[in-house]
């Protein structure tokens, strides 16, 4: 592989926000299970909220506006429910780079820093102000940087934050993790073979 | 000091402290399905990778299965495409599969304690949020994503960071009519569906002593429906018995050398919490969600709630409930009418639901209009069920007896709603679509209340019926 630890870094993302209103959305409404009977991921992006699109033309995954967004902005507990990483794929192959929200389902969070989405977290009233700003001015670029934790939309910048473990794994490049997770070598068997229902009772 | 459970799990588990600051997690049984995993092993191909400890993994198929006629090659392209992939990855990379062969296939929740695969004292990790239900043996378990499944099968481990640690303590003793479903419905009702994020749940209490196995694997499962990533019940008598004689647990003196490990696992008298919370089991009657989202759920001789009374940020989301669910404020949800009724899922689909669901069917018949399911979560349930005569009580009642698997839980098979079809489901999620139709709405309740309303055609209180 030619891509170095630099490729991965994922310090900033810029580029224009789309805002998704409500809370707890969850993964089936992100991506419906019948998308999901599939041996590849390939397919996601075009089944992104399918449903939700389909029933809504204002969607703003429907919206002319928001096409080439890159910088999601959501509420309280986006991405609860289902574990299936199909969700953040389907985000991602749409265009997704980074998300702002809330809060996050835990799984969804952690299936995210997987494939290198940063997803910031703001407060209430910051988040509020963000979505309407996207709203009045979907050209203007939404700056979120993982590193400094903050999100910048015009002259104003907001606070965001993200955990310490996944903000370093985002910014040092190391969320793609078999590899760092390899590098115990064999302190993986070691830790095993202590417990008592590895080595036999 | 006195440790909890989590502390004595995550620290024998503890390969090292990672460079970000996380844990190197040592999973000490993967379970796999055909759904979350394709691409897991394509990923493991690509990188010349094996699965690390193909002896701590085993796969089953359940998610795709059909649940009518499981001839193959299957009616559906798409599953049996996947479950072809499952056939292959699983003999490719030399990890046991339970399939229908073997007599030991079902859902992955059900067979993992089924078989005493999930034990106390283990962490579990499986592509699948229902994973926290084996935390009701007393191990750590949780769902994770593909790629974290890729990580599991290369290096049997996971980065991961220590939860925060909430007891939720249910005291008191439940009513006659009330299951551990409702327990959990009303946990999450009054913890909310984000209310554990950040959080690991220890369930305690009298109430939680007191429920067999079955029913703590119902209160575990929904963990995650609390925002939750898992929770556990702390292993006791109980716990030791159920495991007892499974094909899977320890044998002879082996067994009592695991028992003595297994309750030195559990959490220390005196231990402290991040936080605890009270919830008065006593004061508890059957719970029925009538929204879109676990939360949303009324005691069943009560009414459905008005988006005013909410805290402003959530009123959009109870508007949409009520506009999907074709609800008004204010309207009692008891009468509600319904079109499906589904007793099955990783929840409420072992043999002490279908016995409770059995003895309401016997007190009636299916109502006319209404289709009813009954998916035993196993193969085994599904055979123990019927050498107790339970699929004739069913069927004489006019319910469907299938065969095991996810089934109408979550749309990825032939068992999905149509149109805007209401169900009464024993399952775990009312989400928008979740039971296959994008219109469609989802009731969630105990299996005894789906059976009442199975037979009377709309929500029905089940202590009526079983006066």
């Amino acid at each position: 592989m030619s891509a170095t630890m630099t490729d991965y870094q994922r310090r900033q993302v810029t580029g224009r926000g789309i805002p998704v209103t409500g809370n707890d959305i969850d993964t089936d409404r992100i991506i419906p299970a019948r998308f999901l009977k599939s041996v590849t991921f390939d397919t996601m992006g075009e089944h992104a909220f399918e449903d939700a699109r389909k029933q809504n033309p204002e969607h703003p995954f429907n919206q002319k506006a928001y096409q080439g967004a890159s910088v999601l902005v959501v509420g309280q507990n986006f991405g609860c429910g289902s574990s299936r990483e199909h969700a953040p794929q389907a985000l991602r192959r749409w265009g997704i780079r980074a998300i702002v929200g809330g809060s996050y389902g835990e799984i969804f969070f952690g299936n995210c820093v997987m494939l290198g989405i940063p997803c910031l977290r703001t407060s209430q009233e910051d988040l509020e102000w963000l979505q309407k700003a996207i709203e009045r001015s979907p050209q203007t670029p939404v700056s979120v940087d993982v590193e400094k934790q903050e999100v910048r939309f015009g002259d104003r910048m907001i606070k965001a934050t993200v955990p310490d473990g996944p903000r370093n794994q985002l910014v040092n490049g190391t969320w793609d993790s078999t590899a760092v997770l390899l590098e115990a070598g064999n302190a993986i068997e070691a830790t095993a073979s202590k417990l008592p229902y590895v080595k036999g009772f | 000091m006195a440790r909890t459970l989590l502390d004595k799990v995550w620290e024998a588990h503890t390969v090292r402290t990672l460079p970000s600051g996380q844990t190197q997690l040592l999973i000490g049984l993967h379970l796999i399905h055909e759904v979350t995993t394709p691409q897991a092993f394509q990923m493991l191909k690509d990188a010349k990778l094996k699965v690390r400890m193909p002896e701590r993994t085993f796969g089953t198929l359940d998610h795709i299965i059909p649940t009518a006629d499981q001839t193959r090659p299957y009616a559906d392209p798409e599953a049996e495409e996947m479950a072809q992939h499952m056939y292959r990855n699983m003999k490719d990379f030399g990890v046991p599969l339970f399939d229908m062969a073997t007599g030991k296939q079902g859902i992955v929740h059900v067979i993992g304690p089924e078989l005493g695969l999930s034990q106390p004292g283990m962490t579990i990790a499986c592509g699948d949020s229902h994973t926290s239900t084996h935390g009701a043996v007393g191990a750590i378990a949780f769902g994770i994503g593909t790629s974290q499944v890729r990580d599991v099968l290369a290096t049997q481990c996971l980065s991961m960071a220590k939860p925060k640690l909430r007891q939720v303590r249910v005291d008191g003793a439940l009513a006659k009519g009330v299951y551990a479903k409702d327990v959990i419905l009303a946990i999450i009702n009054q913890l909310g569906v984000k209310g554990g994020v950040g959080f690991a749940y220890e369930y305690a209490g009298d109430v939680i002593d007191r429920m067999t196995m079955e029913e703590r694997l119902t209160v575990c499962n929904m963990s995650i429906e609390g925002g939750a990533r898992f929770g556990y019940v702390n292993p006791d008598a109980m716990t030791i018995d159920y495991l007892r004689g499974r094909p899977y647990a320890p044998s002879g003196a082996a067994f009592d050398r695991a028992s003595a490990w297994w309750n030195s696992v559990a959490t220390e008298p005196g231990a402290s919490f991040d936080d605890v919370k009270r919830i008065d089991g006593a004061a508890l009657e059957p719970v029925v969600t009538w929204g879109i989202n676990p939360e949303m759920s009324v005691g069943v001789t009560k009414t459905i709630p008005s988006p005013e009374v909410q805290p402003e940020a959530e009123r959009p989301t109870f508007r949409e409930a009520l506009a999907h669910m074709g609800f008004q404020a204010g309207q009692p949800i008891k009468g509600a009418r319904i079109d499906v009724a589904f007793v099955g899922s990783c929840t409420n689909g072992r043999l002490s639901d279908l016995r409770v669901a059995a003895e309401v069917a016997k007190k009636g018949k299916v109502a006319s209009h209404v289709r009813a399911l009954i998916v035993p979560g196993s193969q085994q349930v599904a055979k123990a069920a019927e050498a107790e005569g339970l699929h004739e009580i069913f069927q004489a009642a006019g319910f469907q007896w299938r065969k095991a698997g996810c089934s109408m839980c979550l749309g990825m098979n032939d068992d999905k709603l149509k149109g805007r079809e209401m169900s009464a489901s024993s399952s775990n999620r009312n989400f928008i679509g979740r039971q296959g139709s994008p219109t469609g709405r989802t009731l969630l309740m105990s299996p005894a209340m789906v059976a009442a309303a199975a037979i009377t055609g709309a929500i029905t209180d089940v202590r009526e019926i079983l006066k």
